[in-house]
């Protein structure tokens, strides 16, 4: 029954509502003894890394070598004249990759804080491995945006500290607020894994030995499972689900402001707010799936926590979030246009038929095309080799997106002397690294933490229960607080 | 009909208190397009040489520069104007308010944009919303051979890689004049200095003073009729004055 590999042949409606039925289908349904799902998350973490494993990983740390700290190092020596940004495009892939980091980390946030809020239950068996990437994208993010200043050693300058020059960082300028939401992203989303996370290093804790033991038993703070430390517990996840929504929402929404804050043609825009927190959630729905079908494929014992219900259900969500990104796109489209400016007309024009009019299509098709053709299918949404090739092609959509919005939009302006086209230089082995960085992250926490929080599966297998009503087999589900 | 006073509300005069001090006219009927103006200004404020291939991609750092237009198609190609572009000296700037460190702020005294070249961190986000795109970035340390670095201006900085630098209206030369006005007892009187740009050109297409002295040249010059102010409908105030087909 745990090593289940076809339930997509199943996951079509319309099957008979038989007991084994739901029982295959719904991990909620199909409970194991506590202590063997344990034992499972244990082995999953614990097993020996293969020596496929330590090729990727190997591979990831040199492009990170070479790309983030090699390149890096090297602009900082020589200046930013080795990367492509030029006039007018003084801003090119960093910030594409800042607001793209930043967009994947939004995933993780809504998973775990939006769907426990309004207790979706499939969620239970991924809000770590989507909390993670949060952290880890933001981490991302990060080096993105530092990597863009000309002289990063004096980034300190933009923290609000106390110096004998009376000097302060400048309250109006947009990018001072979004390195307060940034920082304040970064702190919170990662209180908010680390709260959910300490049962289960508790739990890793009583089942460990040598480092791992001190580790865990770091980690988990003296949790022993009583009462008294469920509901403080509790109380505290609750305070962060609630309290760490308005800080996703306001964080995207400040980047947007990077942009459309300032009078540039395509960039002064009042809808990009909820247009940039619908893209964000588009390429983190989408990252996430593509995480989760490579976890189920390489991890031991994945298959029984992660099913085809679960890729079903967030590929809806993928669906229903490409159709509010479509809405968003035609209505920041429509506004400039109608706007009537002369120079957001030439900018249009340019986006959809100049030289990079091929990424103009390719994010349409890649973002609302693709997603609509495939993620209407019951049976196409529950495989999830399937939802993850669309996850990752969403992503790709979505750095189009930013790519036309950052660099492309800035080669056109009111001063047509200076129009010009931009070509990235050490941004790409920088971008690179990025995106190595972010998975070798995520490798090493495969084997560091239970990616899986087997306290919540095992909460909600203990709500979940079949009654038969006559001859019909029937769901309940107990509330829990 | 109702009008605006009918129903209390003001009309909206953005930016009115700002009336600027120091201003520039330029006319581009007389402008033969010669450069001169960008080699002087290179030469007064230690304006880096980036060599042909970083020009040729965009990181020229001029702080004025001729744009040249024309209409056509080659051959028939009709050269309509050379149009100097430099800081605007906006009254209400832009670029301003983007700093996130406080590296371009306005000076109340010289109502000048100002770049803090030690404070500059290199967000190069000013650049991005300066909509007369007369920003410069230093994208690398470029090298001074031999010569040239002999002829550095000592009253101006020179600027490193990592820092954004832009016009400065020649604000040595004015702190200069008002040092040696006040020694002497008496104000700056107009035409006693002038920029680099306006000393080199040939033709006297640019001229420099006081826009706020009624008297000056500049002000007297800016009075005609067929004076703009480029983008002046973006609120920025501008205080350059453009003359074409006069």
């Amino acid at each position: 029954m745990a090593e289940k590999n076809n339930h997509a042949e199943h996951a079509a409606v319309g099957h008979a509502h038989t007991a084994e039925h739901f029982r295959e289908k719904h991990l909620m349904l199909d409970p194991l003894p506590r202590g063997q799902m344990n034992d499972m998350v244990m082995e999953s973490m614990m097993e020996k890394p293969t020596w496929k494993f330590w090729v990727v990983a190997s591979i990831l740390a040199a492009i990170v070598a070479y790309g983030l700290f090699y390149s890096w190092g090297k602009m900082i020596a020589e200046g930013l004249g080795i990367a492509g940004v030029n006039r007018p495009s003084y801003w090119g892939i960093f910030l594409v990759n800042t607001v793209f980091w930043i967009g994947i980390s939004h995933a993780g946030t809504f998973i775990s804080a939006i769907l426990r809020v309004f207790k979706a239950e499939f969620r239970r068996p991924f809000t770590r491995a989507a909390e993670l990437m949060t952290t880890f994208g933001l981490v991302q993010a990060g080096f993105s945006i530092f990597m863009h200043m000309g002289r990063v050693w004096l980034s300190y300058w933009l923290m609000p500290y106390p110096n004998q020059r009376l000097l302060w960082p400048n309250l109006h300028s947009p990018l001072t607020w979004d390195l307060l939401a940034i920082t304040t992203y970064l702190l919170s989303s990662t209180m908010y894994l680390f709260l959910p996370l300490i049962p289960d290093v508790a739990m890793a804790r009583d089942r460990s030995t040598g480092w791992r033991k001190t580790f865990y038993k770091t980690l988990a703070l003296g949790f022993r499972g009583t009462e008294g430390e469920w509901t403080h517990l509790r109380n505290g996840m609750n305070i962060f689900a609630f309290a760490i929504i308005p800080v996703m929402f306001s964080v995207h929404t400040i980047v947007s402001w990077d942009f459309a804050a300032a009078t540039r043609p395509g960039w002064s825009s009042t809808i990009f707010g909820p247009y940039f927190i619908v893209g964000a959630l588009h390429s983190g729905m989408g990252a996430a799936v593509a995480v989760l079908a490579v976890i189920r494929a390489t991890m031991k014992h994945m298959k029984y926590f992660i099913r085809g219900e679960h890729f079903d259900a967030i590929g809806q969500l993928m669906l229903i979030i490409s159709m509010a990104w479509a809405y968003f796109f035609f209505n920041d489209y429509m506004v400039q246009w109608y706007g009537g400016d002369k120079w957001t007309h030439q900018l249009l024009h340019f986006h959809e038929a100049g030289p990079m009019g091929w990424m103009w299509f390719g994010m349409l098709i890649c973002n609302i095309v693709i997603p609509w053709a495939i993620l209407w299918n019951a049976k196409w949404r529950a495989t999830p080799w399937l939802v993850a090739t669309v996850g990752i092609i969403i992503n790709v959509g979505m750095w189009f997106e930013r790519y036309i919005i950052v660099p492309i939009s800035l080669s056109i302006n009111r001063m047509p002397f200076t129009w010009r086209l931009y070509q990235p230089g050490v941004e790409i082995p920088l971008g690179i690294g990025t995106l190595a960085f972010f998975i070798l992250l995520y490798m090493i926490a495969s084997k560091l933490i239970p990616l899986i929080p087997v306290w919540e599966v095992q909460e909600g297998q203990m709500a979940h229960e079949l009654k038969k009503f006559g001859r019909e087999t029937v769901v309940s589900v107990s509330e829990l607080e | 009909m109702v009008t605006l006073a009918d129903l209390k509300i003001s009309e909206v005069k953005m930016g009115e208190e700002q009336t600027g001090k120091w201003g520039m006219v330029i006319d581009q009927d007389i402008c033969t397009g010669c450069q001169a103006c960008v080699a002087a200004c290179a030469m007064e404020n230690n304006v880096i040489f980036v060599g042909e291939e970083d020009a040729g991609y965009g990181r020229s750092m001029h702080w004025i520069r001729i744009e040249r237009f024309w209409e056509g198609e080659y051959p028939e190609v009709k050269m309509t104007s050379n149009q100097p572009m430099l800081c605007q000296q906006c009254g209400h700037a832009t670029c301003e308010p983007v700093c996130p460190a406080f590296a371009t702020v306005h000076s109340q005294s010289e109502q000048l944009n100002l770049q803090v070249y030690n404070r500059c961190v290199g967000t190069r986000y000013c650049a991005n919303n300066c909509p007369y795109q007369v920003r410069s970035f230093n994208w690398r340390d470029y090298e001074r051979p031999e010569p040239l670095s002999n002829q550095l201006n000592p009253d101006v900085t020179v600027r490193r890689r990592g820092v954004m630098e832009k016009c400065t209206f020649c604000i040595q030369r004015i702190h200069k004049a008002q040092d040696k006005a006040k020694a002497e007892g008496r104000e700056v009187v107009d035409g006693e200095f002038t920029t680099a740009c306006a000393q080199a050109c040939p033709a006297n297409a640019i001229v420099f003073g006081r826009v706020d002295d009624p008297e000056s040249l500049v002000s007297q010059l800016g009075k005609q009729a067929h004076g703009v102010k480029h983008l002046e409908e973006l609120g920025t105030l501008p205080n350059v004055t453009y003359f074409k087909g006069g």
